[in-house]
């Protein structure tokens, strides 16, 4: 959205002028986006639909470009006992591509002989190539009010460099087709004082949780949808959000302990997740409530 | 002096971009907290940006906008390596002005 | 109480659910377990040892939406006779109570303290009363709950149960059990029940 075009060359006085033409053209342009998105009598619009003409007409600025911005330091900047940088992490398309590499998480990784996600990926560099101990990662794994994660702020650059491209995990190696497996088993492990499964909330269409729609993930369109809105700022917290914290609060609220960070049970269920996203354009990262 | 913006501005054929991340609790004065208490009105009310001694932006917000406001706004012209400041005062009378490189 | 019945339908149980659901698959269900013991933590009140299924856990998740009616009859059966009915016989409490109750979602999370009373957490799947417009629809609608059913003693005593243990009338339903895994106290359900079926409450409006 447009706010308001001022050249700095113009005097004071006729900037002034310009500033109050621009003021009115800025209403119009925002009264015309409201009347186009036919706002028009209770009962002719759900809920659902007004909720998607907000998110578009947010989408054009995100918070999260600054944790994505700060993500970029970190990567280029000479850190840790080894004193390197991440400039060559290989995240699956060779050393120090970062460009698409999201759209094809979790991999198999041949050096570490397992399938990693991209938090799992990202902590392998930094432990290797940087010499940052892993219980230091772990030990701030997300964005605080107080103190952004490292980790966070990495994989919301490294996904920003993925927006646009179509999601194309493989599962073509044995151990991703098995990860894939497990996951999908996962998903579907009712356990804990409430009986609950990742299923319990995702696996019908049309519900919704209070107020809160909530996609069908064993039905592809609402997976892909999901999927590739991760991760987001969450404006209701005010914190760029990953991942690995979005499945770490599923489970807080389906009363379950808390699942390692990084761990193979979060890297397996990320992958059924992620291929049941194959296909999507990848959007993030996102902007949500 | 309220707490620090995080601000980046870039130019590109001879139009900067600049975005700003506000960082303030933006109460409308009609939330209660936990005890039923009512919390106080507290939010900014003016926001300036200026170039090179000229207001580049202007905006009054009020108790709609919420916490930590994010905001990005163009204009024409601008150098890179010159210095872009942008600064807000509340309805308390606090204030904060920061200031970043226009970058190329 | 161990009659012949019931052993055979224990020993059914075990024969059916160690049979494999198609050929190799054992190897991937044993190792998502393996996998799910080994990759949680203590955090808070929320134990490690929440991941371990009772046998109604284990046999909802093998079969997922395929259950057969047999089994799901017997794990129904095994649910009903675990339920603690109210000692005094009474299932009406206060529905005022019982709203406060249907709104909360607190309790059991690691962000939730031991000692603070949990909620029933209704809204998050239901329509309940027909002034609040912010409820679910994981489940089905309850507005209108005892003016549709009457409330003589077989409706409350029904309601009770179906708080206590949801499984104990369908197998693998996604309601919680409230009574049987202790999330709410006896006092609590029946406030839920009162919520419920008393005219006066709200969703009776």
């Amino acid at each position: 959205m447009e706010i308001a075009i001022i050249s700095p060359s113009l005097s004071w006085g006729e900037q002034m002028n310009i500033s109050k033409v621009s003021t009115i053209i800025l209403v119009s342009a925002l009264m015309t986006n409201y009347s186009s998105h036919v706002i028009a009598a209770e009962g002719d619009v759900s809920d659902s639909e007004r909720i998607a003409q907000y998110r578009e007409m947010i989408s054009d600025g995100n918070p999260a470009d600054f944790d994505e911005m700060a993500g970029e330091e970190l990567w280029k900047k000479v850190a840790g006992p080894k004193q390197a940088s991440l400039e060559k992490c290989d995240l699956g398309k060779g050393a120090g591509v970062v460009k698409g590499a999201y759209a094809e998480l979790p991999r198999y990784f041949k050096d570490t002989d397992k399938v990693q996600d991209l938090e799992s990926r990202l902590m392998t560099c930094m432990t290797t190539m940087q010499g940052i101990p892993e219980a230091e990662i772990i030990s701030h794994p997300f964005n605080t009010e107080k103190n952004k994660s490292d980790i966070t702020e990495l994989a919301t650059y490294v996904v920003g460099q993925s927006k646009g491209i179509k999601m194309a995990v493989s599962i073509d190696h044995p151990k991703e087709k098995e990860a894939y497996e497990i996951g999908k088993r996962i998903f579907d492990y009712r356990a804990g004082p409430y009986d609950f499964a990742c299923s319990t909330c995702h696996g019908t269409s049309h519900v919704r949780i209070r107020m809160q729609d909530l996609a069908n993930l064993k039905v592809k369109k609402d997976a892909q949808a999901a999927y590739v809105s991760w991760p987001a700022y969450r404006v209701s917290q005010g914190l760029t959000r990953s991942f690995q914290w979005r499945l770490n609060d599923c489970f807080r609220q389906q009363r379950f302990p808390e699942p390692k960070f990084a761990s193979e049970v979060t890297v397996d269920l990320t992958m059924f997740l992620a291929v049941s996203a194959n296909g999507a354009e990848y959007a993030g990262p996102g902007l949500k409530r | 002096m309220g707490n620090p913006m995080k601000i980046r501005a870039a130019v590109a054929d001879s139009v900067t971009e600049v975005k700003i991340l506000m960082q303030h609790e933006m109460e409308t004065g009609l939330r209660k907290d936990a005890d039923g208490v009512l919390v106080p009105a507290w939010f900014i009310m003016e926001v300036k940006a200026q170039y090179q001694g000229r207001t580049v932006f202007e905006a009054q917000f009020a108790q709609s906008v919420s916490k930590n406001p994010y905001l990005v706004f163009r204009f024409k012209g601008g150098d890179a390596g010159e210095k872009i400041t942008v600064s807000w005062v509340d309805n308390k009378g606090d204030s904060r002005s920061d200031e970043a490189m226009i970058a190329a | 109480m161990m009659n012949a019945k019931y052993m055979l339908g224990v020993a059914l149980t075990t024969v059916v659910m160690t049979a494999p659901v198609e050929a190799g698959t054992v190897d991937l269900d044993a190792k998502t377990i393996e996998i799910i013991k080994r990759d949680f933590q203590d955090k808070g009140i929320a134990k490690a040892d929440r991941v371990n299924q009772d046998e109604l856990q284990a046999t909802c998740s093998k079969y997922v939406d395929k259950l057969p009616d047999k089994i799901k009859s017997q794990l129904e059966a095994g649910q009903m006779k675990s339920i603690k009915w109210p000692s005094d016989g009474k299932y009406i409490g206060d529905w005022k109570a019982g709203e406060i109750l249907a709104q909360s979602g607190k309790g059991m999370t690691w962000s939730d303290k031991a000692d603070e009373p949990a909620g029933g957490n209704c809204y998050n799947c239901h329509q309940l009363s027909s002034k609040e417009i912010a409820y679910g629809t994981i489940g089905p609608s309850l507005l209108h709950y005892g003016k549709t059913r009457g409330n003589g003693v077989d409706i409350q005593r029904y309601t009770y149960g179906r708080v206590y243990n949801a499984k104990a009338y369908s197998a693998c339903a996604n309601m919680p059990r409230f009574g049987h895994m202790g999330i709410l106290t006896e006092a609590q359900i029946k406030d839920l029940v009162a919520l419920l079926l008393d005219p006066e409450s709200p969703v009776n409006k």
